[in-house]
């Protein structure tokens, strides 16, 4: 049925390029090769010459090789039955379970229409004091965690997985080494959550094309489920390995680059990604937690920087602790209202103290007097830093509030605090010799 | 309709370069037709026999030899009665309307009417038969919310016309021809209710362009008092990501003293876009009464729709605006944000592999923003009463860094610049202006020479600021200090405002002169203290009391008792002069 080409006139990184007619946009192909055989999708398309990326990666591939065209595009099975499994970037499976060929769906689809959107107003709790207290997750936000290379940020990420009340996990790996992949497989197996969990994976050793495949496959996965009324976290990590990928891709293409080699839709290369994150009128919601690693640990680098403007927050994780400074989540303010009267004025009030902590720290170090003020932040410094920063603190919000109100009862009065007496009389601890 | 189709012989990315025979003109639209999908794209760029043209749709499917048609229309947009409280995409597609139809997601190829031809107007003549007319002379009204709206005569009509027929008063929807005019050289125009103009061209049917000098109010203290706008006036707002940009133009969207706001969310976050389409229909436009969406509208382009369609949505929406400026109204644009709409120019520039500028934008970027920010004005209308379009731009330079083309390319042309700063938003002091770094060519609510007084503090609170982060407090003289915590002072009390309680989110024009007067004094005031520590436990005193004095309204018993709570407290430390 599908005619098939046999003469490639030019291979250039992962791109191949054959004379054929009738050839669509974004058109699937199959390259056989001397390693065996692969998918393509076509990129470019300019009179009878057709560009195609290949998938496993051009090495193997002859000017003799044969390209067949599929006649459809990038798409992936979506059942009940890909539930538990786990796939590669190209959607086949990586765990020796059987191939899934049935319900085709598009990946990459269009964008949700604004208006069928609602406001997000679900927390999605997580039992670390930092997101719940400070900076609460909401049920279809899309924040990015924020680290440098080295910090426990897929962790992290397991760890939110694990404790968010949600029907679906869905986990995008871009770039990730092969004991990271492991080692998340089996934390969500331990945890009783693989059988909740769908499992895309590049790793490193993959070829880049697939890596760029990740979020496509698994936001349109996610996105059927959420049609059928399901709450989907996404996690994507790392998607600074995802920038790369579309940066390779982009200069093998000769493309004119914007800023330290990337390409200059950058922005709406991620943007297109993040925000199907949604909360449907009358469906489910997509939530999208996604590591950036930041290199050189600068925020001014271009994927943090452009993820930043597309993100609707972002966590810093420093030193292993997520930092209240810089660390932003902007739909905290739909939720942390309705939880307890106390909520917001804990969260604010700790954060100023903390930073007037900070600013101690600075006057020590230089060597400045302390004062008795100077004395009582010190120790409430330490003490926020141990007992609510620390990441292996894992407590309710109700528990993180009430250690709030025990932690600055413990270091100072009441006025000092700047809390109005109408709450420090509810909640101030009484003092237990 | 069209018999000029061309073929497609390229495809990258949304730029397909096309084969034609009959004439072609730049930025004509034409459809590019896939299965039963026709695709909008505009003309570009032109070589040989080939066209290149921006799809403002995803492409994928589109194959070599698939038909193009030339409409041989440039890109326009359709104005008349029922624009307001809309919601459209960058190309002028209703998007509560599209959901009906097509659910959830945007559809490629679905392009709906953007007003709607069942409802009925109820249209006034004014223009009689044998009345002399041009180009934006009104011919009838319909009333539209809480305005009249003019119905006048086609922007692109040049030269006089005489009205033959006139329809008479009656209930009509928006295609309804309202009157027959002839021309010099005897050609018939038949007129309608709803008109096209094209997007990219400024309509120029007024009589003279004025100079931009009433204060627009925003209520917004920094900007009125420090850096303010002028109807008919360009600003622009550049800052990092999380400094508040949206925040602070949605406080302006909802306070801003002008007749209508249009909100083009150009390559932002959908979410956004969201809170204003669900929040503004519940609230109440304090100047009418009325829903705040009744004077609202929103061209909505998020991050995630076609990156050619956010090129045109600036130019969509600044054309609403002159429009409703024609009938003599107050128009204000914010866009958010233009940095998003230059990187759409660079994504076109580098597929048309244009000789790149500056990180890669392309050659022509100042120009591009210079022409767009020039659409705004104040303007006389041949009727003589004026009408005003102010563009308030957002910029998000890579990095938070003012030293990029785009940045740099809008300073240029702006009246005044808010500046949003990193340290301040990260210390939460909102809005998060900087304060020594803005400017404004504008002139102000309040008076100017107390202004400038307060500068002033600001700048030597500032440097006694630095100075004591090397020598420490023991280091600084006691009138140093003093002139430090007066800055902190008006920091607190004035420059930062809580846009989240009801009466300290918008203070009025009358009140900032009168609260400002009372700080000037406070600021220009010779106080005595014994030590530091008296001045600052004083001064955060103070600084509380003023807190709370911004809270209450100003006809509240306790703004008076406030007040003088606050002369009591300056009067106790001034007294030993």
């Amino acid at each position: 049925m599908h005619k098939v080409y046999h003469r490639i006139e030019q291979i250039a990184g992962n791109v191949i390029t054959v004379r054929a007619e009738g050839v669509a946009n974004g058109e699937l192909a199959q390259v056989v090769g001397t390693l065996g055989t692969s998918l393509a999708q076509v990129i470019r398309l300019e009179r009878d010459k057709v560009f195609l990326q290949v998938f496993a990666g051009s090495r193997g591939i002859s000017t003799d090789g044969q390209v067949r065209f599929l006649g459809h595009k990038m798409d992936v099975s979506f059942t009940e039955a890909l539930l538990g499994r786990v796939f590669n970037g190209s959607g086949q499976p990586r765990d020796n379970g059987p191939e899934l060929d049935e319900n085709r769906i598009a990946i990459g689809g269009p964008s949700v229409n604004p208006a069928k959107r609602i406001i997000p107003r679900k927390m999605v709790r997580t039992g670390i004091p930092m997101i719940d207290v400070f900076n609460s997750l909401v049920e279809s936000q899309k924040l990015p965690i924020f680290a440098a290379a080295g910090e426990p940020y897929n962790e992290l990420l397991a760890r939110i997985a694990l404790q968010a009340e949600v029907d679906i996990i869905i986990l995008g790996g871009m770039g990730l080494k092969h004991d990271d992949y492991l080692q998340f497989r089996d934390t969500l197996e331990a945890n009783g959550a693989l059988s909740r969990s769908i499992l895309f994976i590049h790793t490193a050793a993959d070829p880049t094309v697939e890596c760029q495949m990740v979020p496509d496959i698994s936001l349109a996965v996610a996105e059927q489920f959420a049609l059928q009324n399901k709450r989907v976290l996404v996690l994507l990590t790392d998607m600074t390995s995802f920038a790369d990928a579309l940066k390779e891709i982009a200069i093998t293409m000769e493309q004119i680059p914007a800023n330290r080699g990337y390409p200059g839709d950058l922005y709406s290369q991620l943007a297109a990604r993040y925000e199907k994150a949604v909360d449907f009128e009358g469906a489910g919601s997509i939530t999208i937690l996604a590591v950036t690693t930041m290199p050189g640990d600068d925020v001014t680098h271009p994927v943090p920087d452009n993820t930043g403007y597309i993100t609707e927050g972002q966590f810093y994780l420093r030193n292993g602790r997520i930092e209240p400074f810089g660390s932003l989540s902007r739909l905290k303010q739909q939720v942390n209202g309705k939880t307890r009267e106390d909520h917001r004025v804990v969260m604010n009030t700790m954060i100023q103290l903390y930073a007037s902590y900070k600013e101690t720290l600075e006057k020590q170090s230089m060597g400045f007097r302390m004062s008795a003020w100077d004395n009582k932040l010190l120790k409430y410094g330490e003490r926020f830093e141990k007992e609510m920063m620390d990441l292996s603190v894992n407590i309710p919000l109700e528990a993180a509030l009430d250690l709030g109100w025990q932690i600055m009862a413990d270091c100072f009065e009441p006025a000092e605090t700047g809390i109005s007496s109408k709450l420090t009389e509810k909640f101030w601890p009484q003092a237990t010799a | 309709m069209s018999e000029n189709v061309g073929r497609i012989v390229g495809i990258n990315g949304n730029l397909i370069t096309v084969r034609f025979d009959n004439p072609v003109t730049q930025s004509e639209v034409g459809y590019a037709r896939t299965g039963d999908v026709a695709l909008k794209s505009e003309v570009i760029r032109i070589r040989g026999d080939n066209a290149e043209l921006q799809v403002f749709e995803d492409t994928s499917g589109l194959k070599v030899g698939d038909p193009v048609e030339f409409s041989g229309n440039l890109l326009a947009v359709e104005l008349g009665p029922g624009l307001l409280a809309q919601v459209y995409d960058g190309l002028q597609n209703p998007l509560p309307k599209l959901a009906e139809q097509c659910g959830f997601f945007l559809q490629r190829g679905t392009y709906l009417k953007a007003l709607d031809r069942e409802k009925k107007w109820a249209y006034t003549p004014k223009a009689r038969k044998g009345d002399e007319v041009t180009a934006g002379d009104t011919l009838g009204t319909v009333p539209e919310g809480i305005f009249e709206h003019r119905i006048m005569v086609p922007f692109r009509l040049r030269g006089k016309y005489k009205v033959e027929e006139t329809l008479a008063a009656g209930s009509y929807n928006v295609d309804q021809v309202v009157a027959k005019l002839r021309g010099e050289r005897g050609d018939e125009i038949a007129v309608a209710m709803v008109q096209e103009w094209p997007v990219k061209v400024p309509i120029k049917a007024y009589a003279e362009r004025l100079r931009p000098v009433e204060p627009l109010v925003t209520k917004v203290r920094i900007i009125d008092t420090f850096f303010p706008v002028a109807r008919g006036g360009v600003y622009c707002i550049p800052g990092p990501f999380g400094a508040g940009k949206t925040v602070l133009q949605q406080i302006t969207s909802k306070h801003a003293d002008v007749d209508i706001v249009l909100v083009a969310a150009c390559g932002e976050r959908a979410g956004e876009v969201v809170e204003t389409l669900r929040e503004f229909p519940e609230l109440t436009d304090p100047r009418t009464g009325k829903s705040l969406m009744e004077r609202t509208l929103i061209i909505c382009n998020t991050s995630s729709m076609p990156v050619a369609a956010r090129e045109a949505s600036v130019y969509t929406a600044v054309t609403i605006c002159e429009y409703y400026r024609q009938m003599g109204l107050n128009v204000m644009l914010l866009a958010d944000s233009t940095s998003r709409w230059a990187q759409a120019l660079r994504e076109m520039s580098g597929r048309l592999e244009e000789i790149p500028g500056e990180e890669a934008f392309p050659a022509y970027l100042e120009s591009v923003i210079a022409a767009f920010y020039e659409r705004g004005g104040v303007v006389k209308l041949k009727d003589g009463t004026t009408g005003s379009v102010t563009i308030g731009g957002t910029v998000s330079p890579a990095g938070g860094n003012f030293d990029e083309p785009v940045t740099q390319a809008t300073l240029k042309v702006v009246g005044a610049f808010h500046g949003l700063n990193r340290e301040r938003s990260d210390a939460r002091r909102y809005p998060a202006i900087h304060p020594l770094d803005s400017w404004s060519k504008y002139p102000g609510v309040v008076d100017g020479q107390q202004v400038a007084q307060a500068r002033k503090t600001l700048r030597q609170g500032n440097e006694v600021s630095q100075m004591m982060k090397v020598v420490g407090e023991e280091g600084t003289s006691i009138e140093d200090f003093v002139v430090y915590l007066k800055s902190e002072f008006l920091d607190a009390t004035y420059l930062q405002q809580n846009s989240f309680h009801d009466v300290d989110a918008a203070t009025g024009a009358d009140r900032q002169k009168y609260v400002f007067a009372k700080i000037h004094g406070i600021l220009t005031a010779k106080v005595f203290f014994p030590d530091k520590d008296a001045a600052r436990k004083w001064f955060l005193q103070l600084t509380s009391v003023t807190k709370d004095w911004n809270l209450v309204p100003m006809d509240a018993a306790e703004f008076k008792q406030l007040e003088q709570r606050i002369d009591a407290m300056l009067a106790e430390v001034s007294e030993h002069a």
